[in-house]
């Protein structure tokens, strides 16, 4: 199968301290990807780091075999929901609006193309109705929903979420991964990152299991085992802990070359 | 005329002040718009005592510098040293600030700045100050001049760069996901408040131009739920200030920016109260759905 | 300049001077203390903008009062800095205004009232006002007998409250959330708290004005902060760095008459924090980068040893000497650095020098066996517990085994179970007690 994402080796610190340690997987074109693992295990951090948006302190990520660069008007990314101040003044349509900005650029009118599709991807997340309305009066999940409908506008070759269930209700949690299930089968990839293991093996064809380390990478079957969950939630390794802290402390140790 | 052309010069502040501080206000980068407006006075001395004179554009191009030092020492304070983000904007602007206003001092005489004027401007002392072109327009003192030119070049960065503010300041992150440098909106921000600020130094004074960066915009915040209304409305609040505060001035007798900035505190006060949406008095609108 | 004059400060000859140094040190001195705090719950510019709010409050005492009485002018000053403060957590609680605006909003608006207040009372030619606009960028050196007593009387208080409440407030900075666990009225405290701090800003601004107080209370703490990770040693140095800057800033300004006090105290005191931001002992660029610099030529040193064992592990000879060629032939180094790298172990006594060459001491080759058992202890450790290939396990050994200590290395001994082999089927070398592979 062709690979769609390849992360080599990706160590990422935050100041000095590791927030991933040697992550090496490959993700397959056409997968919905889970990325699993505890609070502050990096999985935020991973997906930002696809983006180009946080630099890695050694490894690389290629898409669709490609820098980052090259390729960025076909990933499509969906940042945690808390990461914006939503009494920002603006309206549904114009935050789904932002989407065709990649495309049509800072400095060009939006065509009526441009509008249409905003107004499309509305449709598809169920918001079509709310488009004049205040994001500040938005519940959670209808905020979660904008943004969905704000990266559909992209209509990009991959999309990277973060957090898209985070605080949303059942109802709104189901309609979005219809919307997921859609982009799937339309043989898109998707990754997607989750805080949930009850939904996760029913949501994901392909799971990424992540504890600052990686547990495992592979079809949702073969890292939802009972021993690999607990190595991802259970106990701490100790010696682990133990160098991060020296390497707080002192900083990464950095080769001579 | 007078009392026109001071109203004149304190509105093309207030616009200028209100459009880029709505954005600093969305950022909550307010304090950060305060730093610079303390922070450029050095420059101004030295851009004074270089050019001899202040009519001149390396003026502007030396005040406008410090402008994005203050930024840069900011960050390098933060980021580089490690010192706390609210710590590193009192240590940089105050250190600044006193650099300036001890320059002022030792090159009295030699400048055509004091303390005063560092503190609220000489606003009042606008009229006075009549370029002399021979033509019709030589009423026009060159205060006024240099303000209209700053406000054409403010208007004009907000209108053209209106998407990339917007979308850098909602949603950093995912500007960044699309490959918007965050980083070149940052500075042109920054860029334009230290230019504000330089030419509304003789009008107003370094510190007062804060209160017309984020009062009016303030203001505006609380009443609308769009951007574009918000950056309407917090002009309209800026020239209301000018206007008003022209008039508390004269019938008080007391600084005119100061008295700006009075009226600017009170206009806030009673949107603050007032408010349909957002105001004390507030009724509660439920959160409907439509659907 | 006027060395009588300067004689006369540094002799405290003059009356006026001790007045003058003693008000500037015991106001600097509690400016500084406060700040700690304020820095410490990241709340520095909120003392900006009390500091730019007294000033309308000593207007209007003075407008209503008509008197220059300090007792007086500073209850006006009090009275509006806390009113400020009420201003800014009112319109952040009550709308959806952030704390960064709130506070510029509060300081610029109290500030233009006060300017406004200032020159209207400037220009009613009141004789008895002159004096008033010294409250913009302080006096110092014309502090009073009267002054003294008062300023300098608070700014005690100020300093005993905080050695009499030294606990509590150290616990509602830290964390709050255990203070009000433990029972601690964390309410009254914060008003406590803010108390000072209005009595700080309010008694400060008779040194540095209103303009600037800001950095008598922020720069001390941030600088001193550079020093030590304990609160009760930064609170004593941004004390001292308080003091001293009132003191130079007031023989300034008293020797230059026509120089403003107040920013050549900002001036001194922030030499001192750029200094302490480059120099300081705990968190200071400097000595942050001379640790990186120590590690990385400590690296370089391991990495040439490691190589000399790895070299003997192949041709079996331990001691046998080698050029730097055959060094440079084998691995990367840059020749300044391999150079140095290669004096410093003769020095330590780990190699010696053999004709042109270099071989291993006894004491060497020990070193060598660590540096390279704690490469495949590493790499271990990386196959097994996180599972990564033994192909990409390499590159961060190298970083690690620089820094795992004594301790981890048991650990890791003991977790792995003492293995005999790494990943690529190398021999990991145990210490003395151990069988040695390798033949002498």
């Amino acid at each position: 199968m062709k690979t769609a994402i390849e992360v080599h080796d990706l160590t990422v610190t935050y100041n000095q301290k590791p927030a991933l340690w040697d992550i090496d997987f490959d993700i397959p074109d056409g997968a919905l990807v889970g990325i699993i693992g505890p609070n502050g295990s990096g999985k935020s951090t991973l997906v930002k780091s696809m983006m180009g948006i946080v630099e890695p302190s050694s490894g690389w990520v290629k898409i669709f075999d490609q820098d980052i660069e090259q390729v960025r008007h076909k990933v499509s990314y969906v940042p945690q929901r808390e990461s914006v101040d939503w009494d920002f003044p603006t309206n549904v349509m114009d935050v789904v609006l932002m989407g065709r900005y990649g495309r049509s650029g800072l400095f060009r009118r939006l065509s009526k193309k441009d509008k249409r599709i905003a107004a499309e991807s509305l449709e598809k997340v169920g918001m079509l109705q709310f488009a004049q309305r205040q994001i500040a009066q938005l519940s959670g999940g209808q905020q979660q929903r904008v943004f969905m409908a704000r990266a559909l506008a992209e209509q990009a070759e991959m999309y990277l979420m973060d957090e898209p269930f985070a605080g949303v209700d059942a109802a709104t949690e189901n309609s979005i991964f219809e919307v997921f299930q859609e982009i799937r089968d339309s043989g898109k990839t998707m990754m997607v990152v989750h805080h949930d293991l009850q939904s996760a093996a029913k949501y994901f064809d392909y799971i990424v299991l992540l504890n600052t380390r990686l547990i495992a990478a592979g079809p949702t079957e073969e890292v939802f085992t009972q021993e690999l969950l607990q190595e991802a939630y259970g106990g701490k390794l100790s010696i682990l802990d133990q160098i991060h802290a020296i390497i707080e402390q002192k900083g990464y140790p950095v080769r001579e070359s | 005329m007078d009392a026109f052309l001071i109203i004149l010069t304190g509105s093309l502040v207030a616009i200028c002040a209100a459009l880029l501080g709505s954005f600093l206000v969305l950022r909550k980068m307010s304090m950060v718009g305060d730093a610079i407006s303390h922070a450029v006075l050095p420059g101004l001395v030295v851009a004074y005592l270089v050019s001899g004179s202040r009519a001149s554009l390396p003026m502007l191009v030396g005040a406008a510098l410090v402008g994005m030092l203050t930024t840069f020492l900011i960050e390098l304070f933060h980021k580089k040293f490690k010192l706390q983000s609210d710590a590193s904007i009192g240590v940089t602007f105050t250190f600044l600030f006193a650099l300036g206003v001890i320059m002022v001092s030792a090159f009295t005489g030699k400048i055509d700045l004091d303390q005063d004027c560092v503190l609220h401007g000489e606003i009042a002392y606008v009229p006075l100050d009549i370029l002399v072109t021979g033509t019709v327009l030589d009423h026009l003192p060159y205060t006024v001049w240099v303000l209209l030119a700053a406000t054409i070049i403010v208007v004009g960065f907000v209108y053209i760069g209106f998407k990339g503010l917007k979308i850098t300041t909602f949603d950093e992150t995912y500007a960044a996901s699309l490959g918007i440098s965050t980083a070149f909106w940052h500075y042109a921000l920054m860029s334009m408040v230290s230019l504000t600020t330089v030419v509304s130094f003789e009008a107003v004074g370094a510190i007062l131009v804060v209160a017309f960066f984020i009062i009016p915009a303030a203001s505006a915040y609380l009443l609308t739920d769009q951007l574009k209304k918000m950056l309407f409305l917090a002009c309209g609040f800026g020239v209301l200030s000018a206007v008003l505060g022209y008039y508390l001035a004269a019938t008080i007798n007391g600084s005119i920016a100061g008295s700006m900035a009075t009226v600017a505190g009170c206009l806030f006060v009673i949107t603050f109260l007032f408010s349909p949406k957002q105001g004390l008095l507030k009724r509660k609108k439920p959160l409907s759905t439509k659907a | 300049m006027d060395w009588d004059i300067v004689i006369d400060f540094l002799l405290l000859r003059d009356p006026n001077v001790r007045y003058v140094v003693l008000g500037s040190v015991l106001i600097g001195a509690s400016a500084a203390l406060t700040g700690c705090f304020l820095f410490l719950r990241k709340r520095a510019l909120v003392g900006d903008a009390i500091a730019h709010a007294v000033l309308p409050g000593i207007c209007l005492a003075f407008l209503v009062f008509k008197t220059k009485n300090p007792a007086i002018l500073l209850a006006g000053a009090i009275l509006t800095g806390w009113l400020s403060l009420l201003f800014i957590d009112w319109i952040t609680n009550k709308s959806r205004i952030k704390t960064d605006t709130a506070i510029g909003l509060t300081l610029s608006w109290f500030f233009g009232i006060g300017i406004m207040l200032l020159t209207a009372i400037q220009k009613t030619g009141n004789a008895s006002q002159t004096g008033l606009d010294k409250f913009i960028f302080g006096k110092a050196a014309s502090m009073v007998d009267q002054d003294v007593f008062v300023f300098g009387g608070l700014s005690i208080v100020v300093i005993l409250v905080i050695f009499l409440f030294f606990k509590p407030l150290k616990l509602i900075s830290f964390d709050r959330d255990f203070a009000s666990s433990i029972g601690l009225p964390v309410g009254r405290y914060d008003f406590l708290l803010s108390t000072l701090t209005v009595l700080a800003v309010a008694t400060g601004i008779q040194a540095v004005g209103v303009v600037l107080m800001a950095a008598l209370l922020i720069t001390p703490a941030a600088a001193a902060r550079f020093w030590t990770d304990k609160l009760k040693r930064m609170l004593l140095l941004a004390a001292t760095f308080g003091a001293f800057s009132g003191i130079v800033g007031a023989f300034i300004s008293y020797t230059t008459p026509r120089m403003p006090t107040g920013p050549w105290i900002v001036i001194v005191i922030s030499v001192i924090a750029i200094f302490s931001f480059l120099f300081g002992a705990k968190k200071g660029l400097v000595v942050r980068q001379v640790r990186q610099q120590k590690m990385q030529r400590k690296i370089l040193r391991e990495n040439i040893l490691k190589l000399f064992y790895k070299l003997a592990e192949e041709d079996g000879q331990l001691y046998e000497q080698r050029g730097v060629d055959q060094l440079t032939n084998r691995r990367f180094f840059i020749p300044s650095q391999l150079k140095t790298g290669l004096q410093q172990l003769l020095k330590e006594n780990l190699l010696e020098k053999a004709d042109l060459d270099y071989r291993f001491t006894e004491k060497g080759v020990e070193e060598g066996k660590r540096i390279t058992r704690l490469h495949r202890l590493w790499e271990m450790y990386l196959t097994q517990y996180l599972k990564i290939a033994p192909d990409h396990v390499h590159d961060d050994a190298e970083a690690i085994e620089h820094i795992i200590t004594p301790e981890i290395e048991a650990e890791l001994v003991h977790q792995l179970e003492m293995p005999e082999l790494d990943p690529h089927d190398s021999t990991i070398p145990y210490g003395e007690k151990l069988p040695n592979k390798i033949k002498d």
